[in-house]
């Protein structure tokens, strides 16, 4: 096979003809290192490629077939992972300044798992400097292009890893979502991007932004392939206090099958003001593409969504304040000597950090700092309550809530860093579900008038992915949007 | 009229928990290991690293707490206490807020005007922080060891209940055997696991209101804590009398000066931001959990001082004595009931928990060596009995018990196989005292004369002789009546 | 919360407690960012929440305990692989002073 027609198969179908010697996991791997030198020197989705960790590791796969052992899941599998999840002897930086050359020396729980299940790690993916963002023009690394238009954004903060699969170089990638983060740039490269419910996914050795909120999930070009990523990197791991033992189920056994009779909530505020005329226009169309096959169409409300901006802003920060102070040039990562160490630490972190990073921890500290603490942070707090009520009362009436992912569809690099507030307004859709801790998926719902992708949004009960899936490729199959792929950058 | 003032101390204790690894992560915590040698990605606070709390240390904590009369909450919650050091690593400490393990406890301290109740606000549990070794290095640089970073402690905080230093002292000694005696702290100064702040303030007899209070921190012996304290009242009493205004600071005590000194502290300093930490859900334990700790509690310092002097037949000074340390209280238990013999009567057990005590004090405490928890005696409990035993069956005499028991520390052998060896045992046969004082008598005829003549210093001599013709193991006793019945019969 | 207008004071002491040494414009520039976003963060007065509990975890759980069983530490080359400046088997840092930081 041509590399460009092995770059082309799906994940499924790369390990099913690894498994069975079709086709070598190191001719796999270098047909996607080649599409990456290629590909990406326009879009930047990288911060490092790994060349001779994923022929290692390639190796390894092709070795343990020949001599008969059981292939796993993801067995010769590219993956890009984000550059907030710790790979071993891998650099991994956060697309900070502050972390620029630190390689950590352990992995990550879900890169164990994955590597376990067979996976072929290429590089870590380009982001907003730790994680916060909606463009990844926060990277200090230079931002990530649309594959789909180079002159728009990614959306962020997972851009790179939702630009490498958009793109095919990498059969799906790994990305963490706090506030958004892979749902956003899921729907900004129209790729299925999935935040599974809080404790799902161990977060051991992600790099935190916001501990009560971050969860790593995967993007990948189709809803079954995102279904096999999610059981893998599921399960309990006794190295996070917050991961679950709730059991993992075959999240792949729900593709294909017939979602009549369930019941999807639809949100008006949701279809109002604000949003993309384009946006709405393809959720009410996907809205009736589930009433035609057989779900139940109802009405719910989330009255107090309307405040999950303002919750966010105020948590996220305060918990990233506190993650990040261990940034202070000491035991690694970058050093500014200064007169003294009060000195060292502020010059260290002031030119380690970048514009946004600084922001977030000056707002979170502030909402943290004394006098202010009940006001900011535990009204916060009590405003996320309210928010999971909300859902608590909606899934009385339904089993998914079905939300565009974000108002609008790609905007343009440049366009909105000037104004932070109106950067955090691209969240708007994805905050809700992140306070509440709860399982959301944004799968492709149709393409604006430019061609650019729409994200649809399903929200799911507590530990429920299961119904996601299951309603997302229902969707999907219907739709026909998964054969739709950006054009090739040459 | 001068103003008479009254002292106002409350004591800080921080105090390791006696367990094997750190607070959150499975590193060591031995003593003495070479610097950063038992560290983790946890307690180096590495990017992407999570704490998971140990069993065995919450389980000491609680220990502690039912010793010390505390309620143990069923629900806590680990909080974060941020500030910049770099002895900290995360960039905050986990600890406990406003919702801490344990509340409301007590500690009888005796004072010449009997026992007083000193309260105990909280006992919560936290981390160590690591250690800053100054003037080690070539250059002005600080070296940082974080073997000692996330030990497990427990932060004990009493109530402003102590009036003078000499109470202070009582009450931290009080303290320190408490959780030696629970097995959840060892007491060590030296090595810093057992450390004190003290807040003093001074008011006028009969104010209601405290005046403002200095806090005194880093003091690491009891003595400098009676010293600092004394130091400490003093100063405040003069400031006050010329008119002064106490000013509220932190200050350490330098023992070259003899005085407290401030130290430098930023106006920030005590603006920690606590908050609820993200990544450790609340602590639960059950009710029966501890229940099942109340129950296995073990015995107190305090109850075996009064047990003892009811039923071993010890004074309160040899009991005192004996509870210096768990591991002598341990043995002089075993010694006492292994001499007593199984179902002796309540007398029976007095007597040899008399003679038990008295010859523990007179030879073993000596011969024994502590270190933390552990003790090391040269002789076991179960050989000082039987040395005990034998003495009692008069086969030696309580004067040959000393050497005998000398021996058994150079050769580890029982008293009995060193009775046997060295023929020591104890003649007490009056046919054979009686042939060796003829035999005696008959070579000295002048002396005998001498004694009828009526110069009755003779006697000793004789008694010497008759020492040495029984290798010095006739019953002294026994010699002593035989000679004087063949003398006057002579 | 609705009137809280952040100070220039106030900016450079949260940027003293984060250790972010920002210079005068940096500050203001700070202060104008934060302000909008607090003015924004003010619109939760609306909402009435004294009598709802705060959500600190989003799923409910508790801490589960790890046993007190001691796992391998670091290799020494990876404790200092990433280190900015060591010295005698430490962490070298700017001299601290007592309550410095
Ligand atoms: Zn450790």
């Amino acid at each position: 096979m041509t590399s460009q027609a092995l770059c082309a198969l799906s994940g499924i179908e790369i390990q099913k003809k690894v498994a069975s010697g079709d086709v070598s996991a190191v001719e796999v791997t270098n047909a996607f290192l080649e599409r990456i030198t290629h590909q990406d020197r326009k879009l930047h989705a990288f911060l490092y490629v790994d060349a001779e960790g994923a022929l290692a590791q390639a190796a390894t796969v092709d070795r343990a077939r020949k001599a008969g052992e059981t292939l796993g899941p993801l067995a010769g599998v590219p993956v890009a992972l984000k550059d907030n999840l710790c790979t071993r002897g891998v650099p991994t930086t956060c697309a900070s300044k502050i972390l620029a050359g630190y390689v950590p020396p352990y992995d990550a729980d879900a890169v164990e798992r994955l590597r376990r299940a067979g996976a072929i790690a290429v590089g870590k993916t380009n982001m907003d400097e730790f994680a916060m963002g909606s463009s990844n023009e926060n990277s200090a690394f230079g931002p990530v292009k649309n594959p789909w238009d180079e002159t728009r954004a990614p959306g962020g903060s997972s851009g790179g890893s939702a630009a490498a699969t958009a793109s095919s170089m990498a059969s799906f990638a790994l990305g963490s979502d706090t506030g958004g983060s892979v749902r956003q740039p899921g729907a900004f490269c129209g790729v299925t991007a999935l935040k599974p419910t809080y404790g799902r996914v161990s977060r051991f050795g992600l790099i935190a932004f916001a501990s009560s909120l971050d969860q790593i999930g995967p993007f990948a070009r189709s809803v079954r392939e995102a279904a096999r990523v999610l059981s893998v990197i599921a399960g309990h791991d006794a190295r996070d206090a917050t991961s679950t033992t709730t059991a993992v189920d075959d999240y792949e056994a729900e593709c294909g099958k017939e979602v009549r009779g369930l019941r999807v909530g639809v949100v008006a505020d949701a279809l109002g003001a604000g949003v993309d005329a384009e946006v709405v226009k393809a959720t009410r169309a996907a809205v009736a593409k589930l009433a035609e096959l057989g779900c139940e169409i109802v009405d719910v409300s989330l009255p107090h969504a309307t405040h999950a901006l303002a919750a966010y802003y105020l948590i996220a920060p305060a918990e990233a304040s506190s993650n990040l102070a261990r940034f202070d040039g000491m035991r690694y990562g970058l050093r500014k000597t200064g007169d003294d160490l009060t000195a060292t630490y502020g010059t260290t972190r002031a030119e380690g950090f970048g514009p946004e990073v600084r922001r977030r921890i000056m707002l979170g500290t502030y909402a943290l700092s004394a006098g202010y603490y009940d006001a900011f942070y535990v009204k916060a707090q009590k405003v996320r309550t309210l928010i999971r009520r909300d859902y608590d009362a909606a899934f009385k009436k339904c089993d998914v809530v079905l939300t565009p992912t974000s108002p609008t569809t790609a905007f343009k690099l440049g366009e909105k860093t000037s104004d932070p507030l109106a950067m955090y307004m691209a969240d708007i859709f994805t905050l809700p579900p992140s306070l509440a801790g709860l399982p959301a998926v944004s799968i492709p719902g149709g393409y604006s008038a430019d061609g650019l992708p729409i994200g649809l949004q399903l929200t799911g009960r507590a530990f429920d992915e299961k119904t996601l899936v299951r309603v997302s490729d229902a969707y999907e199959r219907a739709s026909g949007w998964l054969s739709r792929r950006p054009s090739e950058i040459v | 009229m001068a103003t008479t003032y009254e002292p106002v101390i409350g004591l800080e204790v921080h105090a390791q928990l006696f367990s094997k690894t750190k607070m959150f992560c499975g590193c060591s915590i031995s003593f003495g290991a070479p610097p950063n040698t038992q560290v983790c990605p946890v307690c180096l606070a590495l990017p992407g690293a999570l704490p998971v709390p140990n069993a065995r240390a919450i389980e000491l904590a609680v220990r502690a707490a039912l010793a010390l009369g505390c309620t143990v909450n069923e629900r806590s919650v680990f909080a974060r206490k941020n500030y910049f050091y770099p002895d900290l690593s995360k960039g905050y400490q986990i600890s406990q807020f406003d919702l801490p393990l344990n509340t409301g406890g007590k500690l009888v301290i005796d004072t010449p005007s009997g026992p007083r109740e000193v309260g105990i606000t909280r006992i919560h549990v936290e981390e160590d922080a690591a250690k800053n070794l100054h003037g080690v290095g070539h250059g002005t640089d600080t070296l940082v060891d974080f073997n000692r970073a996330g030990t497990a402690l427990i932060e004990i905080v009493g109530e402003p209940d102590l009036r003078n230093a000499d109470e202070a002292e009582a009450y931290l000694k009080k303290l320190r055997e408490v959780l030696m005696f629970v097995g959840v702290n060892d007491g060590n100064l030296e090595e810093g696991s057992f450390r004190c702040d003290a807040n003093v303030s001074i008011r006028p007899v009969g104010q209601e209101k405290f005046g403002t209070r200095c806090e005194l921190k880093n003091i690491n012996s009891f003595r400098f804590v009676r010293k600092a304290i004394e130091y400490e009242i003093t100063r405040q009493e003069a400031v006050l009398s010329a008119g002064g205004t106490i000013t509220q600071e932190t200050r350490t005590y330098s023992d070259g000066l003899g005085k407290t000194i401030p130290m430098r502290t930023k106006e920030d300093a005590h603006d920690y931001r606590y908050f609820p930490d993200p990544d450790l859900p609340p602590l639960v334990i059950t009710r029966a959990f501890i229940e099942k700790l109340r129950v296995t509690a073990p015995e107190l310092a305090e109850q075996k001082r009064t047990r003892w002097q009811k039923e071993l037949g010890v004074t309160l000074y040899d009991a005192t004595v004996l509870t210096g340390h768990p591991k002598i209280a341990d043995y002089f238990e075993e010694a006492a009931a292994a001499l007593a013999g199984k179902d002796a009567s309540p007398e029976a057990r007095a007597a040899a928990g008399k003679k038990v005590a008295n010859f523990v004090q007179s030879e073993v405490l000596r011969t024994v060596t502590t270190r933390g928890l552990e003790a090391e005696f040269a002789v076991s409990a179960e050989y000082v009995a039987e040395l005990l035993r034998l003495v009692e069956g008069g086969s030696i005499s309580g004067k040959m018990a000393k050497d005998v028991f000398a021996e058994m520390i150079t050769t580890g052998r029982s008293a009995s196989k060193i009775i046997e060896q060295k023929g020591l045992s104890q003649v007490t046969d009056t046919s054979v005292i009686e042939a060796a004082v003829a035999e005696v008598l008959a070579a000295n005829a002048s002396q005998v004369e001498k004694y009828k003549a009526g110069k009755t210093s003779v006697v000793g001599f004789f008694v010497g002789q008759i020492m040495r013709a029984t290798k010095g193991a006739a019953n002294p006793q026994l010699v002593n009546d035989i000679l004087k019945k063949m003398l006057d019969a002579q | 919360m609705s009137d809280t207008k952040i100070t220039l004071e106030d900016v450079r002491k949260v940027a003293r407690l984060s250790r972010l040494a920002l210079d005068e414009a940096a500050l203001a520039q700070m202060r104008g960012e934060l302000s909008k976003i607090l003015g924004h963060v003010a619109s939760l007065n609306a909402l009435d929440v004294s009598n709802v509990e705060p959500t600190y975890h989003a799923v409910p759980m508790n801490a589960p305990l790890r046993a007190d069983v001691v796992q391998a530490s670091l290799p020494r080359d990876e404790v200092f692989a990433s280190a900015p400046k060591t010295e005698a088997g430490g962490f070298a840092v700017p001299k601290v002073m007592d309550g410095e930081g």
